[in-house]
């Protein structure tokens, strides 16, 4: 699905993320963990295709096509998908119009979708315009599951969510990651950071990553990863040579 | 401009879409009424609900001696240059509407003045609403495909009675070489409800109006949207007056501009006079191309207890906007054209699906990278 090689980016010139390798296969669920600041967003950002993430060395190869200096709207026309942790308010563009634009012929699925996330309330609302923590996860999933990627991005599903929307905003997205099918079936895959952990609730992932200062410090499983931080802290990762 | 028009479906097949472009409905098909006038010459007046009577000004003023009471009473005849020339012309031209108490008119009334020949069309326009009528006006002022140069001046005064509602949409259609001075004015009565939305998409080559409500009467309610696009060439100086005198009484000012390289004024005044008043100014602007938007919000309070604000703000599309839609699959353009389709999207009822069409390929047209 996604292989990351010898990867560079710069922000403004400056070198955020040094020498990253990732390969997450079809069907498999991969978390990043790692202290604030440490690159994850821009990882996510730069796989994704977002303008001022340089790509100073390296390559995104997304099945089997190079997509590192691709347009951001190709790479999600190829099947890339986001989440977002904090999305922008636009202004008088509502919810509604958003998701038939995007749909294009899968528009018939909306009204389902919105009613199962519990928004059918927001598609008249302007985008992002004065929704709760809990609102703009559920906007962003809702907007996932209606634009349909074979690859997910999630960058902080469960921050600002209270307890309540966190069973519906994970139930959703083990949804978009086919969690509900079989393995052998299973073709969606995913990057998800988190910082509690709390997902994995919903999710079972396959593989765990921390990533500290722009590299990545540890690969493994990602429930023995979380209790270890959990325990320890980030300090440990931070100091780890292994690899 | 063919000199034998007659009614609005013997026009050309252009000139109809132009009128339809400007809201008016050649085929009178939901449509309570009409007044159709080219240049100066009034081609047709009609009217389909009882207790609604639309005439034209200068057989009203001989039919009803009252009338003269509300003849520049709301417009001052001396305002300016523009309003002493039309109160100068020996037979006014112009459509008078009244609606009397309780009469209520489901489908817009529309009046349609077309430029043909003249250098100068102008019209003189009372629009009475007496007690708990409601009446619904789409104005649409249009120049014909072939007319190359003019001026439209238009004065038009509007009176909101008790309890009654009226709902007034000019859509503007005009050529690049023409220029139009509308000078309206309102009165509201207690309870009365005055909405004025206004549209223009089309190039213009100046137009100038400032049209004032002043709401008289307790609880009375003055709403004005407006939704512009300043093309190249164009010079669009627009604004709207409040001035909230009667307790209870309050107003809201919206416009939505967009500049592709034309130049466009947007003013708005609300004067909180008295106690108990409320007045809201919102005032949002994009530069895509060029251009120039200058935003005038003023609000003045007179008075203890009168709660005015305004918010005005001028700039660009933001690009974390276009990328958050590119990321969900549209490309620059398609997303740069959907931000810019909400930002317009102020509610203006009566629009046709032919001017929103319009509305919708001048959105299309324009181009990516702003």
């Amino acid at each position: 699905m996604l292989e990351i090689t010898d990867l560079h980016v710069s922000i403004e010139e400056r070198e955020v993320l040094h020498d990253i390798n990732l390969t997450i296969g079809d069907g498999e669920t991969h978390v990043m963990m790692g202290p604030n600041g440490s690159g994850k967003t821009t990882l996510l950002r730069t796989i994704m295709g977002f303008a001022g993430n340089e790509v100073t060395a390296g390559t995104i190869v997304f099945n089997g096509e190079d997509v590192t200096r691709m347009p951001l709207h190709e790479r999600a026309k190829r099947g890339m998908g986001m989440l977002y942790q904090r999305p922008p308010t636009i202004a008088g563009l509502k919810l509604g119009k958003l998701l038939d634009v995007t749909a294009k012929d899968r528009a018939d699925r909306i009204p389902a979708l919105a009613e199962e996330l519990n928004m059918d309330r927001f598609l008249d609302r302007d985008v992002n315009a004065g929704f709760s923590g809990g609102e703009i996860k559920r906007s962003e999933v809702l907007q996932l599951l209606v634009q349909d990627p074979s690859f997910v991005m999630l960058d902080e599903p469960e921050s600002g969510v209270d307890l309540e929307n966190i069973s519906l905003i994970g139930n959703a997205t083990a949804r978009l990651l086919e969690k509900d099918q079989h393995i052998v079936h299973r073709t969606k895959s995913g990057l998800i950071i988190t910082h509690t952990g709390y997902i994995l609730d919903y999710i079972d992932a396959d593989y765990g990553h921390v990533l500290c200062d722009g590299v990545f410090k540890c690969h493994g499983n990602p429930r023995e990863i979380l209790k270890s931080i959990k325990t320890h802290g980030y300090q440990e990762c931070i100091e780890c040579q292994r690899m | 401009m063919p000199a034998d028009v007659g009614e609005l479906k013997d026009l050309s097949e252009e000139d109809r879409t132009r009128l339809a472009l400007a809201g008016l409905n050649v085929e009178m098909e939901e449509r309570s009424g009409s007044f159709f006038q080219v240049d100066q010459e009034i081609r047709h007046v009609h009217s389909g609900t009882e207790g609604i009577e639309v005439l034209p000004i200068a057989e009203a003023l001989l039919k009803y001696d009252w009338l003269k009471d509300y003849s520049w009473k709301a417009v001052d005849k001396d305002k300016d240059r523009f309003t002493q020339f039309v109160a100068k012309q020996e037979t006014q031209q112009g459509f008078v509407i009244i609606a009397r108490k309780g009469a209520k008119a489901i489908y817009p009334l529309q009046a349609c003045l077309y430029l043909a020949d003249a250098k100068v069309q102008y019209v003189h326009n009372i629009v009475i609403a007496e007690e708990g009528a409601e009446l619904h006006l789409i104005s649409g002022c249009v120049s014909g495909a072939q007319t190359k140069s003019g001026a439209h001046i238009g004065v038009t005064e509007i009176y909101v009675g008790k309890n009654a509602r009226v709902t007034s949409t000019m859509i503007h259609n005009w050529s690049a070489s023409i220029s139009v001075y509308p000078r309206s004015a309102s009165i509201i009565e207690e309870g009365g409800v005055f909405l004025s939305n206004y549209v223009c998409m089309q190039p213009v080559r100046h137009i100038d109006m400032n049209p004032t409500a002043t709401l008289r009467g307790k609880d009375a309610v003055a709403r004005f949207s407006s939704v512009v696009v300043g093309l190249p060439g164009s010079t669009l100086d627009l604004g709207s007056r409040a001035l909230l005198q009667a307790p209870g009484s309050s107003a809201e000012l919206v416009s939505r501009m967009i500049t592709r390289g034309g130049t466009i004024i947007s003013r708005g005044e609300i004067r909180g006079e008295v106690p108990g008043t409320k007045g809201h100014i919102e005032c949002k602007g994009l530069i895509l191309k060029d251009g120039m938007i200058h935003a005038i919000p003023e609000i003045a309070g007179l008075v203890v207890d009168t709660e005015l604000s305004h918010e005005a703000a001028v700039g660009r599309i933001a690009r974390d906007e276009i990328e958050y839609l590119m990321s969900r699959g549209l490309d620059e353009e398609t997303a740069t054209a959907t931000i810019i389709r909400g930002f317009l999207d102020v509610k203006i009822r009566g629009l046709p699906e032919l001017l929103q069409r319009q509305i919708d390929a001048a959105i299309d047209s324009a181009e990516a990278g702003f």
